[in-house]
C-alpha cells in the first residue's frame, strides 16, 4: 500500500508541477496577478508531494518491504539503520527521487525567501524550476520508478553495494545533489531575467547568495567524495579524474566562475550576458554530469547501473533544457546592455581573467572526459585519457590562476595605476619567490621544484590577501580597526579572504602529498617490523584476526606504529567480506594528523603462514586538501550571509563605483 | 553591435555539437576495446592441444581456410551461454572453429566439453595466459576471425549470439571463403 | 617469489554480463623485486599509468583482476630483462591498443588531445582581449537611469514590506 501511495504522490507532484511551470509564467506575460501568485503555493505543493513520495520509499526501506524491487536490490534485514536510510539514495531510482526532492526544496526555499522580489520575477523563476522538475519527475515515472513491485517478494534483500555502506558516502550524494540542484536557482533566475528582458544589477544581487549556497554544498559534496575515496578505496588517492568525479568538478569550476562574475555584474553592471551564460552553463553541466553518470557513455569505476533507454531520455531532456535556454540566450543576449567601462588594469579585468581561467579549466576537464568519445567518433581509435593528462594540464594552468587570485583583490575597480599595484604586491612576490628558492634549494630536482612552487604560490596568496586587508583598513585606522570592520555588512569581503585562504591551504596539501608522500607495498608476517625510511616510522604487524560485523565478516589486522621509540598509534585495517557476496572491501586504518596521515590498508593473505600483502602510506599534509575545501565553503557561506543580500536598508542605493571588495 | 547576434549563437552551436557527440556515444559500448591486431598476421604461438598434451600446435594450424578462434574457459558463464551457438555454427555453416582455452584447468575444461558438446576442431590450451597476452585477450569469451592466410580480420568481444553471427561474423567469414575458392 | 597458478575462479569480475575474467589471488608489489630501488619506482609508476582493460577505470597497479596480474608479471619480466619503459609500452600497445595508456604519448594522432585545449583556450583568450579593448573605448554607463530607478524602487518596496 505504502509504495503505491508513494507512486501516486509522485504523479500528483508531477501534475502540480505542470501547473507550476505554465500558469505563473503565463500570468507574468499577461499581467494576471492571481496566476502569478499561484507560483508560491504550487512550489510548496510540489515539495509536499515529493516529500510524501520520498517518505514512502524511506518507509519501505525501514520496514524491509522487499516486494519493492528497488528495496530488494539495495537493502537487506541485516543492514544497520543508517545504511537503510542512506540506501534510499544508494542507486539510480532513489537518487533521482532525492534529486527531485531537493529541487522541490530549493523551489520552496525560493518561494519562502523571495518576499522582496517583484511578483513577475518570482512567478518566472518558479515556473522555470517547475519545468526542470517536470523533466526529473517524468524521467522517474517513465523509466526509473523506484516503487515498482515484484511478485513473489523475495524473503531477503540483496544488500546495498558494500562500497556505499559507509558514513562518508551516506552524506556525500545529498551534499553533491544539493549543489547540482542548487545551481538550478541561479539558472532559473537567469532564464527568468532573459524572459523578462530585465537583466540588471538587482538580478545579480538576487542570484548571488543562492549561487554561493549551492556552491558551498557542491564544494562540501566533492570534498566528501574525495575524502571517502581516500579512506575507502584503499589506495590512498584522493582524486583520480574518473569521469564521475569530473562530472561533479565541471559544475564546480563554472560555479566558481559564476560567483566571481556575479560580483562584477552586481557591483558594476558589467559582464551581464557573460554572467547569464555562466549561470546557464553551471546548471547545464550539472545535468550533463547526471547524463554521463547514468547513461553508460563513458567507462568509470563508479557509474550507476546503466540503461540505454535512460540515457536517451536524459539526452532528450538535456537538449530541451540546455538547447532551449541557449536558444533563448541567443535570441535575447544581443539586447543586454554592456555595463560600465573599465581599463585593462582594473579589478574587472582580473575578474574577467579569473573567469577565463575557470572556463579554460572547465573546457579542459570536459575535453579530457569526452576525448575518448571524440576520438572514437572521429575514427581515430580508442584512447584513454587518465590522471597523468589531467594532472599535467592542471599543473600548467593553475599557477596562472593563483597569480591572478593574488592580484585581483588588490586592484581597484574601473582603473588602477601600475605603480600603485606594484607597491602593493612587491612584498608578496618577493616572499613567494624567496620561499620557492628556499624550498627547492639546493637540489632543484623535479620534486623540490614541485614543492617549492606550491609553497611559493601559497605564500603569495596569503601575503597578497594580507596586503589587500591592510589597504582596506588603511583609512579606517589600521589593524586596530579590524575588530570593528568585521561586521555583518563586510562579510562578503571577509568571506572572500577565507575562501582564498582555503585555496592556499589546499595548494599546500596537494603539493606536499603528491611530492613527499611515501607509499610502500610490503609482505609482512605477524611480528614483523617494517621501517619507513623516508618518514622514520616503524610499523609492527601483530597479525590478523577474524571479527564479525553486522552484515559482514571482517579480517582485522593490528599494527603498532612507532615514531622512534615512542608508540604513536595502534591501527586496525580491515578486509570485509559482505555476507551478500561480491568483492571484499578494504577498510583502511588511518592515524590522521594535521601534518601527516599514516595509512595502512590490508591487501590479501599470502600463503598459509599468516603473511599478508600490505600497503603502508605516509601522507604529509593530506588533511590540508579537505581543510582547504572546508575553508572555501566556509568563506562562501560567510559571504552569502552578508547583510546586503537580506536588508538593503542601511546601504546607499547606488551599487556602482563603490570601492568594495568582492567575494 | 552587428556581430553580437551571431556571437550569441556560438554557445548553442557548441551545445548541439556536444549533443550530437553524446548521441553517438549512446550507440557505443564503451567496454569494447578494438584490437590493434586486425589486419595483422596472427601472433606466433606454441601451445599444446587441450585434449592431447603431447600435441604441439602453432600458427600453421590456422592457415588454409577461414577459422574462428574462440577464447573460452570453463569458469566463464558467458562462454557456456554462447556454446550452443558455436555448436550450431560449426554444424550448419561448416566453419572451422578453433578453441582457445584460456586461464583454465585442463580437467574442468574437458569436463565442460563433455557436458555441453565440443564445437572445436581442436582447442589450444593456454593456462598461463602465455599466448593470450600476444593475442591481446582481456576477457572471455572473445572470438577472432582468421583468414586462410593467417591474417586476423575481425574480433568479437563478448558472446556470439545468432544476431552477432548473422550481422557481424558471417559476412566476413563468407567474404574470405569466397576469395579462397 | 612464489609462482602461483591460476585456479578457475568462479567468482570473477562480472563485466556487462558478458565477460568474466578470473580474479587473481592477493598480490603485493613487494614480490616484484628489483636490485635497484629506482627501477622498482619506475615499475610502480609504469603499472599505475597502464589501464586494466577488464576492470574499467582501474590501473594495473590497483587491479585485482587475473589479467592484470598476468600483465604485471609480463611488465615485470620485461623490465627485469632490462627493457626500457618505451619498449614495454610499445609491447602492450601493439597487443591491446592505445586504450591501455592512461598517459597517451604525444604523437600525431594525439595532437588534438594535447594541443586542442590550448587552441580553444587561446581562442577564448583572444575574445577576452578584444572584449576588454572594446570596454576601454566604450562610454561610461554604470547603470542606466531606468535601472537606477528600478533598483531604488525595489529597495523602497522591500523596506515597506519589512516594516
Amino acid at each position: 500500500m505504502v509504495p503505491e501511495l508513494g507512486h501516486f504522490a509522485l504523479i500528483l507532484a508531477l501534475a502540480i508541477t505542470l501547473v507550476q511551470a505554465v500558469l505563473p509564467l503565463a500570468g507574468s506575460f499577461t499581467g494576471n496577478r492571481t496566476w502569478m501568485a499561484m507560483a508560491r503555493p504550487l512550489a510548496w505543493g510540489q515539495l509536499t508531494f515529493t516529500s510524501i513520495a520520498f517518505g514512502c520509499l524511506l518507509l519501505a526501506f525501514l520496514t524491509d518491504d522487499f516486494s519493492v524491487i528497488y528495496v530488494a536490490s539495495n537493502s537487506n534485514t541485516l543492514m544497520p539503520l543508517i545504511y537503510k536510510i542512506s540506501a534510499v539514495w544508494g542507486a539510480h531510482e532513489g537518487s533521482l527521487l532525492l534529486w527531485a526532492l531537493m529541487l522541490a526544496a530549493w523551489g520552496a526555499a525560493v518561494a519562502a525567501y523571495s518576499k522582496n522580489l517583484p511578483l513577475p520575477m518570482v512567478a518566472r523563476v518558479l515556473a522555470v524550476m517547475g519545468m526542470v522538475a517536470i523533466g526529473f519527475l517524468l524521467f522517474m515515472l517513465l523509466t526509473s520508478n523506484p516503487f515498482e513491485r515484484i511478485y513473489p517478494a523475495p524473503l531477503e534483500g540483496r544488500d546495498l553495494n558494500p562500497l556505499l555502506q559507509d558514513p562518508g558516502l551516506a552524506i556525500h550524494p545529498p551534499m553533491l545533489y544539493m549543489g547540482y540542484v542548487g545551481f538550478s536557482v541561479a539558472f532559473a533566475f537567469a532564464i527568468a531575467a532573459l524572459l523578462g528582458g530585465k537583466l540588471d544589477a538587482a538580478w545579480a544581487r538576487w542570484s548571488r547568495p543562492w549561487t554561493a549556497i549551492a556552491w558551498v554544498f557542491l564544494t562540501i559534496g566533492i570534498a566528501l567524495g574525495s575524502w571517502w575515496s581516500y579512506y575507502e578505496l584503499g589506495w590512498g588517492g584522493w582524486w583520480f579524474w574518473d569521469p564521475v568525479e569530473n562530472a561533479s568538478f565541471m559544475p564546480w569550476l563554472v560555479g566558481t566562475a559564476l560567483i566571481h562574475s556575479l560580483a562584477v555584474t552586481e557591483k558594476r553592471a558589467a559582464f551581464k550576458s557573460w554572467t547569464v551564460l555562466l549561470a546557464i552553463s553551471a546548471f547545464s553541466l550539472s545535468l550533463l554530469g547526471t547524463f554521463l553518470v547514468r547513461s553508460g557513455v563513458l567507462t568509470s569505476v563508479h557509474a550507476f547501473a546503466t540503461d540505454p533507454a535512460r540515457g536517451s531520455f536524459i539526452l532528450l531532456f538535456l537538449c530541451v533544457v540546455i538547447g532551449g535556454s541557449l536558444a533563448l540566450y541567443a535570441w535575447r543576449a544581443a539586447d543586454i546592455s554592456g555595463g560600465g567601462r573599465f581599463d585593462l588594469l582594473s579589478r574587472e579585468s582580473f575578474l574577467l581573467i579569473n573567469n577565463l581561467l575557470f572556463t579554460a579549466l572547465t573546457i579542459l576537464v570536459l575535453f579530457g572526459t569526452l576525448a575518448p568519445l571524440i576520438y572514437e567518433a572521429a575514427g581515430w581509435g580508442k584512447i584513454s585519457v587518465g590522471f597523468p593528462w589531467f594532472n599535467k594540464m592542471f599543473v600548467a594552468l593553475s599557477p596562472l590562476l593563483v597569480l591572478a587570485t593574488g592580484i585581483g583583490p588588490n586592484t581597484r575597480w574601473k582603473h588602477d595605476e601600475p605603480a600603485r599595484l606594484l607597491r602593493a604586491l612587491w612584498l608578496a612576490a618577493g616572499l613567494g619567490i624567496a620561499a620557492f628558492l628556499l624550498v627547492s634549494w639546493p637540489g632543484f630536482s623535479a620534486r623540490d621544484i614541485g614543492v617549492g612552487v606550491g609553497i611559493g604560490m601559497s605564500l603569495w596568496l596569503v601575503v597578497t590577501h594580507l596586503a589587500s586587508l591592510r589597504d582596506r583598513l588603511k583609512h579606517k585606522g589600521g589593524l586596530r580597526a579590524l575588530r570593528r570592520d568585521i561586521n555583518p555588512s563586510s562579510r562578503s569581503y571577509y568571506g572572500m579572504q577565507l575562501a582564498h585562504l582555503g585555496l592556499a591551504v589546499f595548494i599546500v596539501g596537494v603539493t606536499m602529498v603528491s611530492n613527499d608522500g611515501v607509499e610502500t607495498d610490503v609482505r609482512m608476517s605477524p611480528g614483523d617490523v617494517h621501517v619507513h625510511e623516508a618518514s622514520g616510522y616503524r610499523f609492527q604487524f601483530n597479525g590478523v584476526t577474524a571479527v564479525p560485523g553486522p552484515n559482514y565478516r571482517a579480517q582485522r589486522g593490528e599494527f603498532v606504529v612507532y615514531d622512534g621509540e615512542r608508540e604513536i598509534a595502534v591501527l586496525h585495517p580491515e578486509k570485509r567480506h559482505y555476507l551478500s557476496g561480491g568483492m571484499p572491501m578494504t577498510e583502511a586504518a588511518i592515524d590522521a594528523g594535521l601534518l601527516r596521515d599514516i595509512y595502512i590498508s590490508l591487501g590479501e593473505p599470502i600463503g598459509s603462514s599468516g603473511d599478508w600483502a600490505l600497503r603502508l602510506y605516509y601522507k604529509p599534509y593530506v588533511r590540508w586538501i579537505w581543510l582547504g575545501a572546508i575553508l572555501m565553503a566556509l568563506g562562501a557561506t560567510v559571504s552569502a550571509s552578508d547583510r546586503r543580500y537580506r536588508s538593503v536598508r542601511n546601504r546607499a542605493p547606488a551599487p556602482a563605483g563603490a570601492a568594495e571588495a568582492v567575494a | 553591435m552587428k556581430g553580437s547576434k551571431t556571437r550569441a549563437l556560438i554557445p548553442l552551436g557548441i551545445f548541439l555539437a556536444l549533443a550530437a557527440l553524446l548521441f553517438y556515444g549512446l550507440q557505443l559500448d564503451p567496454r569494447k576495446v578494438p584490437s590493434p591486431l586486425i589486419g595483422k598476421p596472427v601472433p606466433a604461438f606454441e601451445l599444446t592441444s587441450l585434449k592431447d598434451p603431447q600435441q604441439r600446435l602453432d600458427r600453421e594450424l590456422l592457415l588454409g581456410e577461414v577459422s574462428l578462434v574462440n577464447v573460452w574457459a570453463s569458469w566463464c558463464p558467458s562462454c557456456r551461454q554462447e556454446h550452443g551457438e558455436l555448436l550450431r555454427i560449426a554444424r550448419e555453416h561448416d566453419v572451422r572453429v578453433i578453441g582457445f582455452n584460456w586461464k583454465d584447468e585442463r580437467a574442468s575444461a574437458l569436463l565442460m566439453l563433455r557436458q555441453y558438446g565440443d564445437p572445436y576442431t581442436v582447442s589450444l590450451y593456454d593456462p598461463d595466459n602465455k599466448a593470450g597476452i600476444d593475442w591481446g585477450v582481456y576477457g572471455a569469451p572473445e572470438t577472432f576471425v582468421v583468414d586462410p592466410e593467417g591474417i586476423i580480420r575481425h574480433k568479437q568481444i563478448g558472446p556470439i549470439t545468432p544476431e552477432v553471427w548473422e550481422e557481424e561474423i558471417r559476412p566476413i567469414v563468407e567474404q574470405y571463403r569466397a576469395r579462397n575458392s | 617469489m612464489n609462482r602461483r597458478h591460476h585456479r578457475p575462479w568462479l567468482a570473477g569480475v562480472a563485466l556487462a554480463g558478458a565477460l568474466i575474467a578470473g580474479a587473481a589471488q592477493g598480490y603485493t608489489l613487494e614480490e616484484f623485486t628489483f636490485e635497484d630501488p629506482a627501477q622498482f619506482e619506475d615499475f610502480r609508476d609504469l603499472i599505475s599509468e597502464l589501464r586494466c582493460l577488464v576492470c574499467q577505470n582501474e590501473s594495473l597497479a590497483g587491479s585485482q583482476a587475473g589479467v592484470a596480474q598476468d600483465l604485471r608479471e609480463e611488465v615485470y619480466t620485461m623490465m627485469r630483462e632490462g627493457q626500457s619503459r618505451e619498449e614495454v609500452v610499445d609491447f602492450l600497445v601493439a597487443r591491446y591498443g592505445d586504450f591501455v595508456l592512461y598517459d597517451p604519448p604525444i604523437k600525431p594522432s594525439t595532437y588534438v588531445l594535447w594541443f586542442g585545449p590550448f587552441v580553444l583556450i587561446g581562442g577564448a583568450g583572444l575574445l577576452l582581449w578584444r572584449a576588454i579593448r572594446r570596454k576601454k573605448a566604450e562610454p561610461e554607463q554604470d547603470l542606466s537611469p531606468d535601472e537606477r530607478a528600478r533598483l531604488q524602487q525595489l529597495i523602497a518596496s522591500r523596506d515597506t514590506q519589512r516594516d
